[in-house]
């Protein structure tokens, strides 16, 4: 007022409150002394709370920091005073939901002992990011009322250069008077720390302190402590809401800062004169923040006044100094009218940011009276400072349209309550706005969570896709592989499956082209044996080759023996074989002297012509009817009987060949081991032969009883299961006409032949390295035990 | 030809339209090849309305499908998480009728917590889970990540020994907002000569 004021802007709106700051200002700051217990919640600012680095029971001293900053928009939180750590727990902290939060509580023991501190005595000689640490640790939020940490605030960047540095010392709600105060008593304080904050900052332009001309006190006492610093104090007519950062700046320098921006992108720098002071007692004196000015106000209290609290001194110690009348107080109201909100409890504690405790009577700050409709009258867009359209924002907060809410700039309220003070209907707009930010707020966190959710959700089911996917490709590369062991048992083929059958019937062929062709040749030899005798071969030739024959005989005899001879002097494995040889060969030559022998009498005696043809027209029928079907030809009877005929000669042979041996044995002859070969050969054919004669009796009586199912047989030849079934019918009832005997000698020889054949099965399947080879010597062992109980019961 | 044309007026219009005809359907034909749309764009929109709790109580296996329903055409009401909000979204993208919320009530926000006490390891949740917010391996207890939980409330049923339940999800004083007051036409005159008393 005394000086040429410079220009200044005047903003949108705005309302003239009746201002009740005088009732505070009557007597000085008196410090509020040591409360028995200190209550410090961890989160007083904005940002991370803080967490504790003390433990219950520990002694603190003021000053000490108790809990460190937690990332870096966070502050640390220091001991007011001496005393000793009782308590971190939950605590009913100041806060509009009247919820609890974590605080450490120290019982004080009135010692008020100081922790090691000291302060710089030329801050021009630190750095700026030593001046910002400095600041951070002595844990300085904005004391204003919203508790933005001020080192993050004083973190100006290189390419945003700042014009302008403001200490904002407006104060333009009604009732506080804690920067008035300030200003009046400290402003040499103020003037230091603006001047560590023009030297952190460095605008490139001015420095000003921005004061309401309702303070004329307070402006004179920093206009003289500024004197000379050129720091400028520029008062401006008073108007709520002044004081809001973007609307001081805009008075002051007629600039607006964006939507959503920060002042620091129009260059500009705003600091509350409370946390200027904090900063100077932080870097000059090297006390962190752990006090401050408050105001304990309202009609309820006979003396109000302004308070230097340790932080963390409950609300009710300030309220017992202050003369409170409880019964009075309509509400407590932490902060100002206008923008503060009811505590619920006098326990709260003072904060950082507690500028004011107000306690009113009923007739000084009724309850509003209940809403009514809008009536549309205009005025709440006419008060408000940020020029928004608040009747409006109300219908859509109303309607929930979150998306209209954000086109009218919703966001830009400052939620300073002009809009609801001027409202002739009462409608509590700021809370619809409030309520709505917040909702808008979850909607965008719900939204942000959703897309996580989905993420999430979609990686997994990638990832179950992924292993479906992989495990398919396993199975397939399994079948693949499998194909190509069939494949190369194709390509290789005696191992493959159909193959095998092929080789099979490839065989069964053969055998068949065998059957036939002895008989065959049996034919061309009797044509050939006929047709020679007939026309060709006289008996006199006959005697002559027959002669031939015999010598040549009695030549391989002679080798034969001599070699028989060498491997006996040798001791060669081979000399039984020789032997056998020998045998033969004598067996041989004994057959051609007898048939010569024959020959010569014949030939002598006979009409040798037709005696040679009928034996070989003979011979041709029988191979004829050989070929034509080897079962077919013989009737049963003549098979038994020759059966039985040549078990009987076999005996014979047995019994020949049995003495031999056991001449020879006495005689110690050579030749023992030649003749008990030879007797155990005998012996195995007898055995083959009596056993072809058992099979035989029993397909005989089978037939014999089961006719039908011979005739079915025959009919379902091609049905090779049915086939298999009437044989399994045929065994079984000739089984039942057999001796005990006979069946167990009958089963042991199937249970034989079928070993005979999964061990020729199992063979080829080794060969071809098919699974198959355990499951077929599985069986193998089965039957060869089935064999041995039956051996063991027949013996 | 030219001549032709020019003499006959009926023929020239008949070329004149029938040309245009064939450059503009090329065009157009050019156009839809060239700007194919990928994908379902409304099952796209009606899904980023969904709230992504993957629950499954729509009757479908998740958000996604459910999306694609409502964009072939079934209902808006069947999203019990999502609740009044969704379907007013919904109808409103639609521009179709919002219909009560085809369920008892809304599901509160919750969180599954797990009694880690009583929990067996059997990972039977942890396979429920649509969003791999359950962490443990098999034998060894298993817990909730609070934070990626949807509240799907899926991993409830399988638990063999019932040691998971669904926790709202308390206010802090991170997540406290300001109520919305009553609007000014429900109060009635009582309540007014009260308050103002």
């Amino acid at each position: 007022m005394s000086q040429p004021s410079r220009k200044v802007w005047d903003i949108h709106g705005g309302i003239h409150p009746a201002e009740n700051k005088q009732q505070s200002l009557q007597s000085p700051i008196k410090a509020a002394g040591i409360p028995p217990q200190i209550i410090l919640p961890l989160a007083q600012h904005i940002g991370a709370p803080a967490s504790p680095i003390i433990s219950v029971g520990d002694r603190v001293l003021k000053g000490q920091m108790i809990a460190e900053a937690k990332g870096f928009v966070s502050a640390p939180v220091h001991a007011p005073t001496s005393g000793t750590v009782v308590a971190i727990e939950s605590r009913l902290i100041p806060h509009p939901s009247g919820m609890s939060g974590a605080c450490i509580v120290i019982d004080t023991d009135g010692q008020d002992e100081w922790a090691k501190h000291s302060g710089v005595e030329d801050f021009r000689s630190l750095s700026k990011m030593d001046l910002i640490d400095r600041v951070r640790q002595a844990g300085i939020a904005g004391m204003g009322g919203a508790g933005f940490p001020s080192a993050v605030k004083l973190s100006t960047r290189d390419d945003k250069p700042i014009e302008t540095l403001i200490l904002n010392g407006t104060e333009c709600e009604p009732y506080i008077t804690a920067d008035d105060i300030l200003m009046r008593e400290r402003a040499a304080e103020i003037i230091a720390g603006a001047e560590i904050l023009r030297h952190l900052i460095k605008p490139s332009k001015e420095t000003l302190i921005g004061v309401e001309d309702n303070k004329p006190e307070g402006i004179a006492a920093l206009q003289k402590a500024a004197q000379g610093t050129g720091i400028e104090i520029v008062p401006f007519p008073t108007k709520y809401p002044s004081g809001g950062e973007k609307q001081l700046i805009q008075i002051l320098t007629g600039k607006e800062v964006p939507a959503g921006g920060l002042p620091a992108d129009i260059g500009i720098v705003c600091q509350n004169i409370g946390t200027a002071t904090a900063i100077y007692r932080a870097i000059c004196l090297g006390e962190p923040l752990i006090s401050r000015i408050t105001t304990i106000t309202g009609e309820a209290c006979s003396q109000p006044r302004n308070y230097e609290v340790l932080l963390g001194t409950p609300v009710q110690f300030l309220l017992d100094q202050s003369g409170f009348k409880k019964d009075d107080c309509i509400r407590l109201v932490m902060g100002g009218p206008m923008m503060g909100y009811t505590l619920q409890d006098t326990a709260v504690p003072i904060v950082k940011t507690s500028n004011c405790v107000l306690a009113p009577t009923a007739a000084e700050l009724p309850p509003p009276p209940p809403a009514q409709a809008c009536i549309r009258c205009g005025m709440c867009a006419e008060a408000c400072p940020v020029s928004l359209l608040p009747q409006q924002m109300y219908w859509f907060s109303r309607a929930q349209e979150h998306e209209k809410l954000e086109d009218h700039k919703l966001f830009d309220c400052i939620e300073c309550g002009a809009c609801s003070y001027v409202c002739p209907s009462n409608i509590p707009l700021v809370q619809y706005y409030r309520a709505s930010k917040a909702e808008i707020r979850q909607a965008q966190q719900d939204k942000i969570k959703a897309e996580r959710s989905k993420e999430r959700f979609e990686a997994r089911t990638a990832r179950l896709e992924q292993e479906e996917a992989e495990k398919e490709a396993k199975r397939a590369a399994r079948l693949q592989a499998a194909k190509d062991k069939a494949a190369a048992a194709v390509s290789n083929p005696d191992s493959s499956k159909t193959d095998l059958i092929q080789a099979a019937i490839e065989r069964s062929k053969a055998k068949k082209a065998d059957a036939a062709d002895p008989a065959h040749d049996a034919i061309a030899r009797a044509q050939a044996k006929r047709d020679g005798k007939v026309e060709e071969e006289t008996p006199a030739a006959k005697t002559e080759r027959l002669q031939l024959l015999i010598a040549s005989a009695e030549r391989r005899l002679t080798s034969a023996r001599e070699k028989l001879a060498l491997a006996k002097e040798q001791g060669g494995e081979n000399v039984e074989a020789f032997a056998t040889a020998v045998i033969k060969t004598e067996d041989k030559l004994t057959a051609l002297q007898k048939e010569l022998a024959e020959h010569q009498a014949r030939s002598t005696s006979a009409p040798a012509d037709t005696g040679a043809t009928d034996p070989a027209q003979a011979a041709i029928a029988r191979a004829m009817a050989k070929r034509a079907g080897a079962s077919a030809d013989e009737s049963d009877e003549d098979k038994t009987q020759r059966l039985q005929n040549l078990v009987a000669t076999t005996e014979k042979r047995l019994a020949a060949a049995q003495q031999k041996l056991s001449i020879a044995q006495e005689q110690n002859d050579a030749n023992v081991a030649a003749f008990a070969t030879g007797a155990e050969k005998t012996q195995s054919k007898l055995d083959s032969a009596k056993q072809e004669l058992a099979e035989h009796l029993a397909k005989v009586s089978a037939k014999a009883i089961t006719k039908e199912a011979v005739s079915a047989e025959q009919a379902s030849s091609n049905d090779p299961v049915q086939a298999a079934i009437e044989r399994a019918k045929a065994a079984r009832a000739a089984q039942a006409d057999m001796s005990e005997d006979d069946k167990l000698k009958q089963s042991i020889a199937s249970l034989e032949n079928r070993i005979a054949r999964t061990q020729e099965k199992l063979s080829a399947a080794q060969e071809s390295g098919d699974d198959k080879a355990e499951i077929l010597a599985d069986s193998i062992a089965k039957l060869q035990d089935k064999l041995a109980s039956a051996k063991e019961k027949l013996g | 030809m030219i001549e032709l044309i020019a003499q006959n007026p009926f023929i020239a219009s008949l070329l004149a339209l029938v040309s245009l005809g064939v450059v503009f359907g090329a065009l157009l034909g050019f156009a839809a090849v060239k700007f194919k749309t990928e994908g379902d764009p409304i099952a796209d929109q009606v899904e980023a309305l969904l709230p992504q709790t993957q629950c499954g109580q729509c009757g479908y296996p998740g958000c996604r499908p459910y999306a694609q329903a409502i964009a072939d055409g079934d209902d808006i009401n069947k999203c019990p998480p999502g609740g009044e909000a969704t379907i007013a979204a919904l109808a409103d993208l639609l521009g179709v009728e919002a219909k009560p919320l085809d369920a008892v009530e809304e599901s509160v926000p919750s969180v599954a917590y797990i009694r880690e006490d009583e929990c067996i390891g059997c990972t039977k949740c942890i396979q429920a889970c649509p969003v791999d917010a359950i962490l443990g391996s098999a034998k060894h207890m298993h817990t909730v990540i609070a934070s990626e939980c949807t509240g799907c409330d899926l991993c409830v049923e399988p638990c063999p020994v019932d040691c998971i339940e669904m926790r709202p999800i308390e206010t802090s004083l991170q997540t406290w907002a300001w109520d919305k007051p009553k609007p000014p036409e429900d109060l009635i005159a009582t309540d007014r000569s009260g308050a103002s008393a």
